[in-house]
């Protein structure tokens, strides 16, 4: 793995407990590595902009994407998960750790050096009303990358985006048309467009189907899975939405306030969560199930998530947490590999039962990554 | 009149109400015939009650018509929708955007004529009968001292339902006192009470706090509280836990079922998410295009739904609580325009067996609500020996 030159204030935390990602793929080499990964906001405050304090929105976080797989990220709103992802597609600086994508170090990369990159990393937006321009056509927005990066596709960029139209599931005609004509979910398909128009590596998409209604949001899902098979994208997927995220998702990142609690494949997180907060946040989703009513167990946290502002000393999560005791207040819990590919930063983990099937449905996963 | 006690027959009170649904005159925007009767008259206990007679559910809704005109044509929220309800049972009502979810909602707290501008604009027919009381026809002043003390309403986005300038304690005194006349003190005692009720920590300090100065679930909570504050007997609860996190969604719906077993009052719960109203209803409508297209006890409709849309929802969601599924089973196309609902039944251009009732009915007739069985009502054209057939062979293997 080569470093770039123009970097000096990377501060990359020697490999650490981050290594041990994703050992069932470990024969590959990481689309994206992220080391350390912070970003602080501050709080300025009085005529000279004295710093006060910080928000701690994302706080030292590691975390490997492979080629071809799905990476979710989940947590409630606040946990830092939107801010990482603006900062993997460098929309946003990070204050401190270090990016690389394909070897390159792109964590402080100037807008003019991150051009080139920028082809290889597009973004899926939330909200397909705002992330369009109203005063653009179809045609306009989606062939606008082409003319950002000087592409001249083959036969043109009009046909090139009545291809990705038709490829995301659109009638080429609907190339002169604005925005405001369409309904909700066939926005996110232009959006989707958009975001493919360059053929890019890696997709990273934050919450996109929680705006559309739930049988749309199937479709689109649906779309997203169709085109990682014949693209052979890579997604990071970031979404509060936990059956969501089960359903597209090889690999699973939970977040708690700026850091990741648990990482591990779906079928091992699922079935056997090993941090509280992940039991909860399963324990907590609705099930269309109206005979579960009494039969489930659900853990009901109490309150809210603290502020980033001032977080809690040690585990963070030890304010809402039933297992906590002296020295979650004291020692900050390291994310550590309990089982293979199930990583969880916990002093009170739940115990862990050697499950081989667990660990089989993750090989088998990520040997469809592998070939990408 | 007095409220009937929760009587066993919800259910039945419900396939009463089916057969005493007789179209209104203004209707008259359907073309085709109505059938004017649902087969179900034997099924219910209720003495067969014509338009304008009382009815004996708690709340009961008559082929309710909501019609806004626009610029662009009628746009038909609601038409012609039927349902009853008994204290403290829960109903959910299930719908995408646009189904006229919250339209029947608002038209149910009578809060369509209560804007000055909508006054001379909609257009809303049928009955709405609260505790023996019509809403439709009612004098504005008289819903009015309705609203909030009988029924009461919790709002989707708590931030723009409290006012920004006063403080959670004023707001929550200020409904308490339009209904009671207590002095500021005791209306502030009621209120610290309340929001001690719903859960939020030191309710004395946080009393005077501004709704900015609340998270998310305790601005919802806060919300809860003044929607109770004067004990009504029926909440409308329209998507209230769609802004929240999953783990405050769960403490909320923990919080609106204690509730009502508590004050014992009647719950409609509105929302797009299966899942929530697998948690707390009774009862279950599914609305699609204005109408209803299934209703009926909730642990019925999720064991064997009739209707193509109610699979279609189903399929749709990615479920946690079953093994891992490759694909979703979406429906194709889009929720339809109100203002051209499609002809015949409305779902017909996105059901993948519009083609199985013959002689293409699906897209001239439109489907009435008939009986499957005990309280379970669909609007299919397909004959139940056909919907049984595909729910059990194609559909619910796949779920």
């Amino acid at each position: 793995m080569t470093e770039t030159t123009d970097d000096e204030s990377q501060n990359t935390p020697a490999d650490g407990p981050g290594d041990a990602a994703s050992p069932a793929a470990s024969d590959a080499e990481p689309l994206l590595r992220v080391r350390g990964l912070m970003r602080h906001f501050p709080i300025t405050k009085g005529l000279l902009k004295r710093q006060v304090g910080a928000v701690q929105a994302v706080d030292g976080i590691d975390f490997d994407v492979y080629p071809g797989e799905t990476l979710g990220v989940v947590g409630e709103s606040g946990c830092g998960k939107s801010t990482m992802g603006r900062l993997i597609t460098r929309l946003d600086e990070p204050t401190g750790g270090s990016i690389e994508f394909e070897g390159k170090d792109i964590t402080h990369l100037s807008t003019g050096r991150l051009r080139p990159m920028r082809r290889d990393v597009q973004m899926i937006f939330q909200d397909p009303y705002g992330s369009l321009n109203p005063r653009h056509t179809i045609g306009g927005i989606i062939g606008t990358p082409f003319r950002l990066q000087g592409v001249e596709p083959e036969g043109g960029v009009k046909k090139e985006v009545q291809r990705l139209l038709e490829l995301v599931g659109l009638s080429p005609e609907h190339y002169n048309r604005y925005p405001h004509e369409f309904s909700g979910g066939q926005r996110q398909r232009i959006g989707i467009a958009r975001a493919l128009a360059l053929k890019p590596k890696l997709v990273v998409a934050d919450e996109p189907v929680s705006a559309l209604d739930v049988s749309i949001q199937a479709q689109v899902v649906n779309l997203m899975d169709d085109l990682q098979d014949e693209l052979g994208l890579t997604y990071v997927i970031i979404a509060h939405d936990l059956s969501v995220i089960r359903h597209v998702s090889d690999r699973i990142a939970v977040m708690y306030l700026g850091k990741i609690v648990e990482l591990s494949d779906r079928a091992s997180l699922y079935a056997s969560p090993l941090h509280p907060y992940t039991k909860a946040l399963l324990s907590a989703v609705p099930v269309p199930d109206p005979k579960r009513r009494t039969e489930r167990d659900r853990i009901l946290l109490k309150g809210d998530v603290p502020s980033p502002i001032n977080p809690p000393s040690g585990c963070r999560f030890r304010t809402r947490c039933w297992k906590a005791t002296e020295v979650c207040t004291t020692t900050e819990p390291p994310l550590v590999a309990l089982r293979t590919g199930h990583q969880v930063a916990c002093h009170h983990p739940e115990p862990v039962t050697g499950e081989p099937a667990a660990a089989g449905g993750a090989g088998g996963k990520e040997s469809t990554g592998g070939h990408a | 009149m007095t409220d009937s006690s929760e009587s066993s027959g919800t259910s039945e009170d419900k396939a009463g109400t089916a057969s005493s649904v007789e179209p209104e005159p203004e209707a008259g925007t359907v073309t085709e015939p109505e059938p004017a009767t649902a087969p179900a008259t034997a099924a219910g206990p209720v003495p067969a009650a014509g338009s304008g007679i009382a009815p004996t559910a708690f709340l009961e809704v008559r082929d309710l018509q909501v019609h806004f005109p626009t610029d662009d044509g009628l746009v038909k929220s609601v038409d012609g929708l039927s349902f009853a309800l008994e204290k403290g049972k829960t109903l959910g009502i299930v719908g995408e955007s646009g189904s006229g979810k919250s339209v029947t909602s608002l038209a149910v707290m009578g809060l369509h004529r209560a804007s000055r501008q909508q006054r001379s604009k909609v257009r809303m027919s049928g009955e709405i009968w609260l505790d023996g009381k019509e809403l439709v026809g009612a004098e504005p002043d008289e819903v009015r001292r309705l609203r909030g003390r009988e029924m009461a309403m919790i709002f989707q986005d708590p931030l723009s339902a409290l006012h920004p300038y006063y403080t959670v304690g004023q707001q929550i005194v200020e409904a308490y006192r339009v209904h009671n006349d207590v002095d500021k003190k005791t209306a502030r005692k009621r209120a610290v009470e309340m929001l001690d009720r719903v859960g939020i920590p030191q309710p004395d300090k946080r009393v005077d706090d501004h709704p900015h100065q609340f998270s998310g679930g305790m601005r919802q909570r806060a919300m809860i509280a003044m929607a109770l504050v004067n004990n009504p007997e029926l909440l409308i609860a329209d998507e209230p836990t769609t802004a929240l996190d999953v783990t405050v969604q769960a403490q909320i719906l923990d919080l609106i079922r204690d509730l009502q077993k508590e004050f014992g009052s009647a719950v409609v719960i509105i929302t797009h998410d299966l899942g929530v109203v697998a948690e707390l209803a009774d009862d279950l409508l599914v609305m699609y295009g204005g109408r209803c297209v299934e209703r009926g006890p909730a642990e019925r409709i999720f064991a064997t739904p009739q209707h193509p849309y109610t699979w279609g929802l189903l399929g749709s969601m990615p479920r946690i609580d079953r093994d891992q599924t490759d694909r979703l089973i979406p429906v194709k196309g889009a929720p339809p325009s109100l203002i051209n609902v499609p002809s015949g039944c409305a779902f017909h251009p996105r059901c993948p067996y519009a083609d199985v009732p013959k002689d293409n009915l699906t897209r001239t007739v439109r489907p009435e609500l008939g009986q499957v069985d005990g309280g379970h009502f669909s609007a299919c054209h397909m004959a139940p020996q056909e919907r049984e057939r595909i729910w059990t062979e194609e559909i619910a293997p796949k779920l």
